[in-house]
């Protein structure tokens, strides 16, 4: 089997709208794919759809060979997909710790009855979470705030946590949505290398929304460009940056006659506020 | 200075009003047989003292000392002046045709016997309450431990005044004697109490209590009880609860057993509404439930081959769980108001189901089943209030243990994350269909248990028993107590539950007193009595983030960009 996931013919509509459009994405391990398209473009929904918010009218999306069109959200997430979200959605009110145990939830198997009877068992199982739990916000760097309250978090912990608890799924493919918007430079040189780590370390496959061009083009094994919903160009960063239909998307039409040489998409950033 | 003025004047006329109104449908008068503290302090003035002492607090609140005094004495002097005009209005129009209260007792009680026609008499109410409006505006300029100790002391005293029947019975003549006249309590009785009291309060609360750890954040934790004292309290509870019904007496047992069932349905309940966050109206049902499938197993009117009820207990529980399992399938989808609308529904439908005609050769239609059997352990029969707050105390221990324990198990945790925010729960392998329906149906069993022994104490199930006000009174205990904190669940029933059957004679005025508190509480302190940390996180957001982490993420392989350009 040759990808963690693929798309294949995937449309997606609201009411009149189509958000995605025939849309073929293949996704090959232990790589980080961007997924990268001016506002609108459809990539929060594509995202929608391979983690079942969403169920695409046409076409089939496959994880390791398993169609999962259709399948509720935690079914899903049991396969081995776990995502982040644009505007973090933490479990806001709860410890640090608990937004991490409860990402966790799939891989426990204690039953009521063995946490009312407190069972050997149910003690081994919830020391282990918890020892897991303090490993994972180690490793994205968040060690010491076991017990703070999610919502106080400075705004790079939340999205840290965001991974952390997302890692707690021990997910094959990890979708990561804008995870630098609204960071400073160096927090997003962080992000970058924990990115990095996730699939170097925890030969993890990342999927992942990016504004940020400079990011894109420096982690990406593979680039797919979407606007209106339908692919317009995939490859390798070098050819991305090329490619004469993306300038085109990003800059309009006028960009493109007017130059020789096109620019370098990297300088070519649309404006990369948060849109959350 | 004017605007602070004008805020103060708001607040007396606003508190003037609230005066009007509980004078006008009796509450004072009524509350003015009931003498309290010496001859003259009666329940009537109490009210009223209370009244003008929420307002001039309002009003003084957030002022700096002078003006919160001022404001305090305006504000209190204008509902005095507010009763005295009230006073003149009864005088002189005979409006007792419209309002049933408008009675000369009231303006005697307003006058303080002095009538309107004595000038004293109408000068007398503005001094007192501008005076005790001063004395509640210096509390709100008050350090807040203070604030508390004297509020505490007060509500405690005046409480024990209240109670004055039951703490008789309790003490020797010669105590008694000291504190307690015939209707309420002496002068220096209760003066002693209160600075006991006051110094009492006040020791706790800047000291705190003896093995318990303060939380290091007062918004967001909680504190925690250090190891040998934990087993102390616990003793000392144990045996407080297990000699209860040996020196208190039948009435007050009987109450007990009465808090009981409430606290067991509430801690059900909690699970629903506090951990998995579902609003549920319709939980008497699941009482209903319980108590009726203990009816027709046990009695001899609708079973000819009656069963115990030691054997009907679990299948009464069984039977709650499966209608929780019921109910919850076609409400799963249901979030906030439709999910209450649909709950209120599904308990309405139970209740009259009972109360159908169709149903009556089974059912007993209105006048329900009879001659419901009484546990029994060889051949004692266990049917005095005495020995069913035993029966009720073990059922609260296990109801407290299974919330407990739940709450910070596996599942408890997805009940929260669902409770935060039901997509990403899901979209954390929750399967929100189980979760849902565990929390429904966990909550049914602890319901229907609670349902099944109130059947077997009092001996007979009407539908009048499984009224909508049993949900709401249970939803309400839970709000003061505090959501989702299973101690508020003991507060909660102890004060919305023991204290109504307590004070049995004014139950005339007991929804009105218990929608005021329920307003004043949202207001003043909506986590409820005995918070819980999460939910006390919920509604206090103004905190501060905590700083960023600064330990690099990095080992190695850092592209540090960011140091170079600093070197440049």
């Amino acid at each position: 089997m040759d990808e963690v996931l693929r798309a294949h013919h995937v449309t997606k509509r609201f009411g009149g709208l189509m958000a995605i459009k025939n849309l073929d994405v293949q996704v090959r391990p232990r790589s980080i794919h961007s997924v990268i398209g001016p506002n609108g473009a459809g990539k929060t929904s594509f995202f929608n759809c391979i983690t079942g918010f969403y169920t695409p009218e046409e076409g089939e999306i496959t994880f390791l060979g398993r169609p999962i069109r259709g399948l509720r959200l935690d079914q899903i997430a049991r396969l081995g997909i776990a995502r982040t979200y644009q505007n973090i959605r933490l479990f806001s009110n709860l410890t640090t710790l608990e937004n991490v145990l409860i990402g966790m939830h799939p891989h426990l198997h204690t039953t009521p009855f063995d946490a009312l009877l407190r069972t050997p068992r149910y003690r081994r199982e919830e020391r282990a979470a918890e020892q897991e739990a303090q490993r994972l916000l180690e490793f994205v760097g968040m060690h010491g705030k076991e017990f703070a309250v999610a919502r106080n978090l400075a705004y790079g912990d939340q999205r840290r946590l965001e991974i952390a608890r997302a890692l707690a799924l021990r997910p094959r493919l990890l979708l990561l949505d804008e995870p630098t918007a609204g960071m400073n430079p160096r927090e997003t040189e962080n992000m970058i290398t924990l990115t990095r780590r996730l699939r170097d370390e925890l030969d993890i496959t990342l999927l992942l929304i990016e504004h940020d061009m400079r990011v894109v083009m420096t982690i990406s094994d593979e680039i797919t460009v979407l606007d209106f919903g339908e692919k317009i160009a995939e490859g390798r960063p070098q050819e991305i940056r090329a490619d004469p239909r993306v300038i085109e998307a990003y800059l309009g039409s006028a960009a493109v006659e007017g130059h020789d040489r096109p620019p370098p998409v990297g300088n070519a950033t649309p404006p990369s506020t948060p849109t959350a | 200075m004017t605007a602070g003025l004008r805020s103060a004047v708001q607040a007396g006329l606003l508190g003037g009003l609230v005066a009007w109104h509980a004078s006008l449908v009796g509450m004072i008068e009524a509350f003015h047989n009931r003498r309290l503290i010496g001859d003259t302090i009666t329940l009537g003035y109490i009210w009223l003292a209370g009244i003008v002492i929420l307002t001039a607090y309002l009003a003084a609140r957030h002022k700096p000392p002078r003006m919160a005094l001022l404001s305090g004495g305006i504000a209190g002097g204008i509902i005095g002046l507010s009763l005295v005009l009230l006073a003149f209005l009864i005088n002189t129009f005979d409006l007792r045709a419209i309002l049933n209260a408008a009675t000369p007792n009231l303006v005697e009680l307003i006058t303080f016997n002095l009538g309107v026609t004595n000038p004293l008499g109408d000068f007398l109410p503005i001094v007192v309450g501008a005076c005790v409006g001063v004395v509640a505006g210096g509390l709100a300029v008050l350090p807040g431990t203070w604030q508390r100790t004297i509020a505490t002391a007060l509500v405690v005293t005046i409480m024990i005044a209240l109670l004055r029947d039951i703490f008789v019975a309790l003490l020797p003549d010669s105590v008694g004697g000291f504190f307690f006249t015939s209707r309420g309590m002496t002068i220096p009785g209760a003066l002693f109490l209160l600075i006991v009291m006051g110094v009492l309060v006040w020791l706790v609360a800047s000291y705190g209590l003896p093995g318990v750890q303060p939380a290091a954040d007062a918004a967001t934790g909680t504190g925690r009880l250090e190891e040998p004292w934990k087993i102390v309290y616990l003793a000392v509870a144990a045996a407080f609860l297990l000699t209860f019904p040996l020196w208190s007496g039948q009435f007050l047992t009987n109450v007990t057993v009465f808090v009981g069932l409430y606290i067991i349905m509430g801690l059900g309940l909690s699970l629903v509404i506090g951990f998995a966050g579902m609003l549920d109206l319709g939980y008497v049902a699941f009482y209903a439930i319980g108590a009726y499938t203990m009816a027709l197993l046990t009695s001899p009117e609708v079973n000819p081959a009656p069963w115990s009820f030691w054997a009907a207990l679990p299948v009464a529980m069984l039977t709650a769980f499966l209608a929780g399992v019921m109910l919850g399938m076609p409400v799963l989808r249901m979030r906030g108001d439709y999910l209450a609308i649909a709950t209120l529904g599904f308990g309405e439908i139970i209740r009259i189901l009972a109360l159908s005609d169709s149903l009556k050769p089974f059912m007993g239609g209105a006048q329900g089943i009879t001659r419901i059997a009484s546990p029994q352990i060889g051949n004692l029969v266990l049917d005095s209030p005495e020995q069913i707050y035993y029966l009720v105390l073990i059922g609260c221990v296990i109801a407290w243990f299974v919330a407990a324990r739940l709450k910070t198990s596996r599942l408890g945790r997805a009940w929260m994350a669902i409770r935060e925010d039901e997509d990403v729960a899901q979209a954390m392998g929750i399967n929100r269909v189980t979760a849902k329906l565990l929390a429904f149906a966990i909550g049914a069993l602890l319901g229907g248990m609670s349902g099944a022994i109130f059947a077997s104490f009092v001996g007979s199930v009407v539908p009048l028993s499984f009224a909508l006000l049993v949900s709401i009174n249970v939803l309400a205990l839970i709000i003061v107590g505090g959501m989702g904190s299973l101690p508020g669940v003991l507060v909660g029933a102890l004060v919305l539950v023991g204290l109504p059957e307590l004070l049995r004679e004014f139950s005339d005025y007991r929804l009105l007193v218990y929608g005021a508190v329920l307003v004043v509480m949202m207001l003043f302190r909506p986590e409820g009595l005995w918070p819980e940390a999460v939910h006390r996180r919920e509604l206090h957001k103004e905190t501060v983030p905590l700083p960023e982490t600064t330990e690099p993420v990095t080992t190695s392989t850092s592209v540090s960009t960011s140091t170079s350009s600093v070197k440049d």
